[in-house]
């Protein structure tokens, strides 16, 4: 782990992704635009993490979603119920997302493809249901208050905070994904997408990478929950439920697999549109799905690299 | 004993119900490798389609008649958009493309019939029989009956007609299926077709005991899938027993131990089996274990 680099190779992408985020909050302003903008940061954080295993490494994992929820639930019954430092009960939210993907992830990435997709979806299920059914901690469908973020004893208040906090996290978050991605190791997740026997030929331990990298982005995973849970105050099951799981996947499809940018680009999509559409709220679910089904006819490698096909081509 | 012959009956056939989706999840992915996760869908448009055409005036025999239309048409639809896609695409652009369709499907239904439930009436009448001291109803009967029919018919097409030994054949090997002869466009239109009136009937047999909604097709279709691992990916026989297998332990989880966690029964059984056994309990191959 010793070549890691510590200024990413592509820093003037980092660079103006940083601007953006920096500028964001002065062209949107008002209360409502923030508050999307503190969804899509969220689910960029996720997005981020699952583009990993899925988009790089080639690992599909359908119940994504599942550690988000052990983080907000984490934060709101540690600091609600126990009385709990926030900082702490975040740092347990972590550890016990990472401690399930460890012991879960070992057996289960010996399956491949459909299969795999299917075992993280019954984990994924599974977990929603704990969260749904232990009503004396979870307060069951119906979700629960959490209590605000206290740093030095001041509660973080107000959409514009949050932001900053979220904006921040994002960005480090991408800073060291981006790092990852051109260390030996981050190559290492590429071999393995491109043929595992390979990858184990060149003395890649193809199990433990997977397990490793499982276990970071549910770590990651479980760090937005927690921000979320405070953020917004008020928790339910949904969000760790299987639809959230697989509009992250949707998100990445989108926005483009392996690409770093590519799957908040897609966070940032999915989370907007709906918005932008409110007069066909209807016909949400019904352009949602025809959404799906378009994507990977026209283009199959998502919205980013397209882009960045096309950019190279110009020149 | 009353009690477990009682929840024995209730969940055999419920476990019915999700053997007829296993069964459409096994010979999609027998024939195409692709696990459709819109499978679920049928059940609803089954239910929904139904509740539908009564409520447009129409008699119930039609109103079925019509709602196995829908679910051809849906079915028939699904098999152009997701073979043409199988050719070329990765596993997760499958997997995208068939979530895809059951949200619109799901989305289709939700302008259609709103957020209501329905039920339909059932055809051969709501008073209960008592078997010396357990009761059933004649519905829960009429499922058993016409899912095992229909396992048992499927089973002795696939192994007795021509048609039929030749989507095995497809199956086994599509190069060489197709260089005697066989069109692999016809065999995965009928096996898509197979599955979607398969789900269809489910939802049929179904909505009498349960009211459906736009969105009650997902539980099934996971619960389905989940029975069609237990029983062994790709098998007709196997996929039933699942369900029935699967039915049962939840009667008897929800009867003897805990009624909250029943849905979960069907997720633990599915992780069980795919790390301990992924050709399933009934299957003769299946999974690959690496």
């Amino acid at each position: 782990m010793s070549n890691i680099p510590f200024i990413p190779q592509r820093w003037i992408a980092l660079a103006v992704f940083g601007a953006i985020l920096v500028a964001l909050p002065f062209v949107f302003s008002n209360k409502f635009q923030l508050s999307i903008l503190i969804l899509v940061g969220l689910n960029a954080m996720l997005c981020l993490g699952l583009n990993l295993l899925v988009g790089t490494a080639g690992q599909i994992s359908l119940g994504h979603a599942a550690f988000y929820g052990i983080g907000a639930y984490a934060s709101a019954i540690l600091t609600g119920d126990y009385g709990w430092n926030a900082f702490a009960a975040i740092a347990a939210g972590i550890a016990a997302s990472g401690a399930i993907a460890a012991v879960v992830g070992r057996p289960i990435f010996r399956l491949q493809g459909h299969y795999l997709a299917m075992a993280t979806l019954g984990v994924g299920l599974v977990i929603y249901l704990v969260l749904v059914h232990e009503n004396g901690l979870t307060g069951g469908p119906d979700g629960r208050a959490v209590k605000p973020l206290t740093v030095f004893g001041e509660p973080v208040r107000g959409e514009l905070s949050w932001y900053w906090i979220i904006a921040a996290v994002l960005f480090f978050a991408v800073w060291a994904a981006e790092n990852l991605t051109h260390s030996p190791w981050g190559r290492s997740l590429r071999a393995i997408h491109a043929s595992e026997p390979a990858a184990a030929a060149v003395g890649i331990d193809v199990r433990s990478v997977k397990v490793v990298l499982f276990v970071a982005s549910a770590a990651l995973a479980s760090l937005a929950g927690s921000l979320f849970a405070h953020a917004y105050g008020f928790i339910t099951p949904d969000r760790a439920g299987f639809l959230h799981s697989v509009e992250l996947v949707v998100m990445i499809v989108l926005g483009g697999l392996g690409s770093i940018y590519g799957g908040i680009a897609g966070a940032a999509i999915i989370g907007v549109l709906p918005h932008v559409l409110t007069a066909f709220k209807d016909y949400e679910n019904l352009a949602y799905g025809l959404l799906l089904i378009l994507v990977p006819y026209f283009f199959r490698e998502g919205l980013i690299p397209m882009l960045a096909g096309l950019a190279r081509l110009r020149r | 004993m009353v009690d477990f012959a009682q929840f024995l009956i209730a969940g055999l056939s419920q476990g019915a119900i999700y053997g007829l989706v296993a069964i459409g999840f096994s010979v999609i992915f027998r024939a195409t490798h692709i696990v459709n996760f819109a499978q679920g869908e049928f059940v609803m448009i089954g239910g929904l389609g139904t509740a539908g055409g009564i409520a447009l005036g129409l008699p119930p025999l039609l109103a079925a008649l019509m709602a196995v239309l829908v679910g051809v048409v849906a079915a028939l639809a699904l098999d152009r958009i997701v073979v043409r896609l199988a050719q070329a695409a990765p596993i997760i652009l499958l997997v995208i493309v068939t979530i895809g369709a059951s949200v619109a499907m799901r989305g289709a239904a939700q302008v259609a019939w709103g957020r209501n439930f329905y039920s339909i009436p059932t055809f051969v009448g709501s008073d209960p029989i008592q078997i010396g001291e357990v009761t059933v109803m004649p519905q829960a009967i009429l499922i058993l009956f016409v899912a095992l029919a229909i396992a048992a018919a499927l089973d002795v097409f696939f192994r007795r007609s021509r048609f039929g030994k030749a989507m095995v054949a497809a199956a086994i090997n599509p190069v060489a299926a197709s260089l005697m002869g066989i069109e692999l466009k016809h065999v995965y239109a009928v096996t898509f077709l197979i599955a979607g009136l398969l789900g269809t009937i489910a939802g049929l047999l179904i909505t009498p005991l349960a009211l459906i909604q736009f969105e009650s097709g997902l539980m099934f279709g996971l619960k389905g899938f989940a029975a069609a691992i237990v029983g062994g990916l790709g098998s007709v026989m196997g996929a039933i027993l699942g369900g029935l297998l699967l039915g049962v332990a939840e009667a008897l989880n929800a009867g003897y131990v805990s009624s909250a966690y029943k849905d979960a029964i069907a997720f633990m059984l599915l992780v069980g089996v795919l790390l301990l056994k992924p050709e399933g309990f009934f299957g003769r191959s299946g999974g690959k274990r690496v």
